[in-house]
């Protein structure tokens, strides 16, 4: 999201699901909804029947992939080298929108120098997709009135993913693609309250609605409404306090619902750091791998348990209301307002919606929300008074950067951290399916959901399996350099030549034992998305 | 009235409306109830069930309202005794061939055709003719289908293609033999089918039901809680269905504003979760190498002293905070709060990354 952020000014979608059945031209990037998130599929079909001309640009060929008026079948990792592909074409061939790009951005010079490299030919070898298909991708794209970019955590599960998100911009921006209904781009977030949690600042840098903590103004207003003295330093990001914990820098942690020990990459390290930890508290609904590192585990309450909010990945928030009480008797954010009293600053709140007016009194976008409005209206942020009636589209007018103008960042490709060599000769891709979720700690609960899917699968192409005498149901070994796993094989069109595909799903075939540790510099995100593996039988 | 705006009256009520809006579609909004079984809001208009019909002035023959546009200075009666005598005989048509046993039905309670036959004074006893017996069809862990149910209205066959695309099943046979089925009539496996129950959620009657929440309910017995869902980001409205405590069931609600009653498997079904017998129930606390059994306030007690401990041996540097992205906005508000105002430093993240 750092990526939308700097070159459009907000790290959130521009535009809302409602709109997309009137897309003409969807460009779908490193996102399978039709697995991951099957009601914005809903949507994304409905498009396609009303004869919407779309390009996927994905190394697996998916359900819509399959679908696509052009397929852009890239090598994981060289997003940037294909979107400079397709901007390389769209200026040679003058079809870029010089009008919108001349009012409304800046920085288009040094993005001109730097796709003049990136001609066809090179741009075919760096990605593996051929030059037609860029560009018919690019002459689709460029010629469209309602042209959507969709994309996904292929796009951002890579160490350059904030890049990749900035050269989805570019391209878009190039077009003059944005701040229109059903033309835009969308971020498909993975969890349901990504959007939120980006939003309220549990994060070392920003306050709440992304109000920068180095800026003494914001600190000043929370100060005042909070009664002590805010930190000017940023903080620690989760890796760094992983990091440091390992040096023995770092000694108390308190963990809200979160499973690093087996939903972070490299899960290795992850574990060592947690056991160095001279104080952990987890709070989470299950026994993870996560909480046997523990010092106290803290029962947390399911969504059915409690009243709240989640922001949806179309900026919309929404109820959370409780239907029965909390199996354990307290909610997390009672919890949080008995430890915060313990310790001696007080937290006084009756309601969670109490919670909420504190929010909106602090966080401009969020401003003109209250759970009394959310009772009678849907709202998507900004928000910024009690009479605004939300968002649907961003930047129809001006971008939220210094003087309303969306920036232009010039890239390079870098690709993936750890590429296929003769010793780990395949590229393994890691995402969801449709029937589970995550660390499978919900779903694996779920008994018809494991009667359907009970084990992971290596999903490998028939060439690959062939030439390694592999048939479909045979157990294989899955090795990188970090670690191993036993898996059974699944021979399918979807994987290309040279990848295999894994979920993140099981306990019992831990995927991001063998994914690398290579990571987004800026956010922090994991190449979940790429990494070499070999496989034997 | 803007340009472009037609005006037409229902039941002498006059309406504005836009030139491609249906005359069900314009009843709607005006509030007034035109019954219909084969409709459903997320479809296209079908008439096929005829249980619409309207008079038009000047018009001779009942016209299916889901079907027919509206035209300008149109004058619709939605009732007469023509009209009612026509939706009586229709509903009696439809229970000729349907099992009435609906004190042991899952559906009762919540069910169109059972509505529809009290609204029109309905028992299935004027027509007799042959009527299917066929088994039922529960060899999968999800979706219960009992074709002596079904009325052919076509709803779970165009949801699964029209809006899933998933192509699972389609209407089988001829005349009298006619029903929807999957390929060959073989069972629902992952292969053929998503299992999204789109298709229970649209049927009419009680042909598809959710085999889970077989017998653990009836629709007026639960108290329908509106939430959204846990899961991905999409934002699905959801309505928990409670039972004596317990979340029984889930379905959604046509005005949900993101996903319109549409549901995926995770959404529908994945809701075990909640009452599993897995779920940590109190606060544990590491005593060696096994963790003991306390209360809220022990574990509270110890928490506090050792982060105020650690903050005092260390400093606030060396203690923090992670959030998560499947937390409420009100609790990651709340976490980044005590990070900020009790350990006095910004050592919060979150795992909107994973």
């Amino acid at each position: 999201m750092a990526g939308l952020a700097t070159s459009l000014g907000a790290g959130a979608a521009t535009n809302s699901l409602a709109q997309m059945p009137e897309i003409d031209t969807l460009f779908l990037f490193g996102s399978n909804p039709t697995e991951a998130h099957p009601i914005v599929s809903i949507y994304l079909k409905k498009a396609l029947r009303n004869g919407a001309r779309l390009i996927v640009g994905d190394p697996r060929l998916t359900w819509m992939a399959k679908r696509a008026d052009v397929w852009l079948n890239l090598r994981p990792g060289s997003n940037i080298a294909l979107m400079n592909g397709l901007i390389h074409v769209i200026l040679k061939n003058g079809w870029e929108n010089r009008e919108f790009i001349e009012r409304r951005t800046e920085g288009f010079e040094e993005l001109r120098e730097k796709v003049r490299g990136y001609d066809l030919k090179k741009v075919e070898r760096l990605t593996g997709v051929s030059g037609d298909r860029i560009t018919e991708a690019a002459r689709l794209y460029s010629h469209a009135d309602k042209a959507m970019i969709v994309y996904g955590l292929g796009v951002t599960e890579h160490r350059t993913g904030t890049e990749n998100a900035m050269a989805i911009a570019n391209l878009a921006l190039v077009c003059g693609h944005i701040g229109r209904p059903s033309t835009g781009i969308m971020a498909l977030r993975g969890q349901n309250n990504v959007q939120g949690a980006s939003d309220l600042g549990p994060a070392p840098h920003i306050l709440p609605g992304y109000q920068p903590i180095a800026n003494p103004d914001v600190r000043a207003k929370f100060e005042k409404a909070w009664g002590v003295p805010v930190s000017p330093e940023a903080g620690l990001k989760s890796v760094e306090m992983l990091d440091k914990a390992c040096e023995g820098k770092f000694k108390g942690l308190f963990i809200l619902g979160e499973d690093p020990a087996q939903t972070d990459p490299n899960v290795h390290e992850v574990r060592r750091a947690l056991q160095s930890l001279e104080f952990l508290v987890v709070q989470d609904l299950f026994h993870t791998e996560t909480t046997k590192y523990a010092h106290v585990i803290l029962p947390g309450a399911s969504f059915a348990e409690k009243d709240g909010t989640f922001t949806n990945g179309e900026r919309r928030i929404q109820r959370v209301r409780k239907a029965i009480e909390p199996l354990s008797g307290m909610a997390e954010w009672q919890v949080i307002s008995k430890l915060s009293n313990l310790m001696g600053y007080p937290m006084t709140y009756r309601h969670p919606s109490e919670i909420m007016d504190e929010i909106a009194a602090l966080t401009p976008i969020y401003g003109g929300i209250s759970y009394e409005r959310l009772e009678r209206e849907s709202l998507q942020w900004p928000c910024p008074t009690k009479d605004h009636p939300g968002t649907k589209t961003l930047y129809s007018d001006l971008f939220s950067r210094p003087g309303g103008l969306a920036r232009f960042v010039a890239l390079d490709h870098k690709g993936p951290g750890e590429v296929p060599d003769r010793e780990y000769p395949f590229v393994l891709i890691t995402g969801r399916i449709r029937e589970h979720y995550n660390n499978g700690s919900m779903t694996g609960k779920v008994p018809g959901i494991v009667e359907l899917v009970p084990e992971e699968l290596l999903e490998m192409n028939p060439l690959d399996a062939k030439r390694l005498k592999i048939r479909d149901g045979d157990t294989v070994r899955v090795s990188s350099r970090r670690g191993e796993i036993t898996v059974k094989a699944k021979i399918t069109e979807r994987s290309q030549k040279g990848n295999v595909f894994l979920t993140f799903h099981f306990r019992n075939a831990l995927s991001n034992l063998l994914t690398s540790e290579y990571r987004d510099p800026i956010t922090g995100t994991p190449e979940y998305k790429s990494c070499a593996v070999k496989i034997e039988k | 009235m803007s340009e472009g705006k037609l005006k037409i009256t229902i039941n002498g009520i006059e309406a504005a409306c836009e030139k491609d809006e249906t005359i069900l579609q314009v009843a709607k909004r005006l509030g007034v109830r035109i019954p219909t079984l084969c409709h459903d809001d997320r479809l296209e208009p079908y008439g096929g069930c005829r249980l619409c019909l309207v008079h038009i002035k000047g018009v001779a023959r009942p016209l299916s309202a889901c079907t027919t546009p509206v035209a300008d200075n149109m004058a619709v009666t939605t009732e007469n005794d023509t009209i009612r005598k026509i939706r009586k005989t229709i509903v009696e048509l439809l229970l000729s061939n349907h099992p009435n046993d609906c004190m042991r039905c899952e559906k009762s309670g919540d069910c169109t055709l059972q509505d529809l036959s009290y609204e029109y004074g309905v028992d299935g006893s004027r027509l007799e003719g042959e009527r299917w017996d066929l088994p039922v069809r529960e060899a999968n862990p999800f979706i219960r289908y009992e074709p002596n149910k079904c009325i052919l209205c076509g709803r779970c066959v165009r949801i699964c293609n029209e809006v899933v695309m998933a192509g699972t099943i389609d209407l089988t046979g001829r005349g009298f033999y006619a029903r929807p089925d999957t390929a060959f009539g073989r069972p629902r496996t992952l292969a053929n089918c998503e299992f999204c129950g789109q298709c229970v959620s649209t049927c009419p009657t009680g042909a598809l039901t959710d085999k889970k929440s077989m017998g653990r309910g009836r629709a007026c017995e639960m108290k329908k809680v509106r939430t959204t869902c846990g899961y991905c980001g999409t934002g699905c409205n959801l309505d928990l269905n409670v039972r004596d405590g317990r979340v029984v069931k889930v379905t959604s609600a046509y005005d949900a504003p993101v996903n319109h009653g549409n549901l995926c498997i995770k959404g529908r079904y994945g809701y075990d979760f909640i009452h599993s017998f897995e779920r940590i129930k109190s606060p544990l606390i590491r005593k060696g190498v096994k963790f003991v059994t306390a209360s809220w306030d022990e574990a509270l007690e110890v928490m506090a002293s050792r982060f105020k401990a650690l903050l005092k041996k260390y400093g606030p540097d060396a203690v923090g905070a992670f959030s998560s992205a499947r937390c409420t906005n009100e609790e990651n508000f709340l976490l980044a709060k005590w990070v900020r105002t009790s350990l006095g430093s910004n050592n919060v993240d979150n795992c909107a990354r994973v």
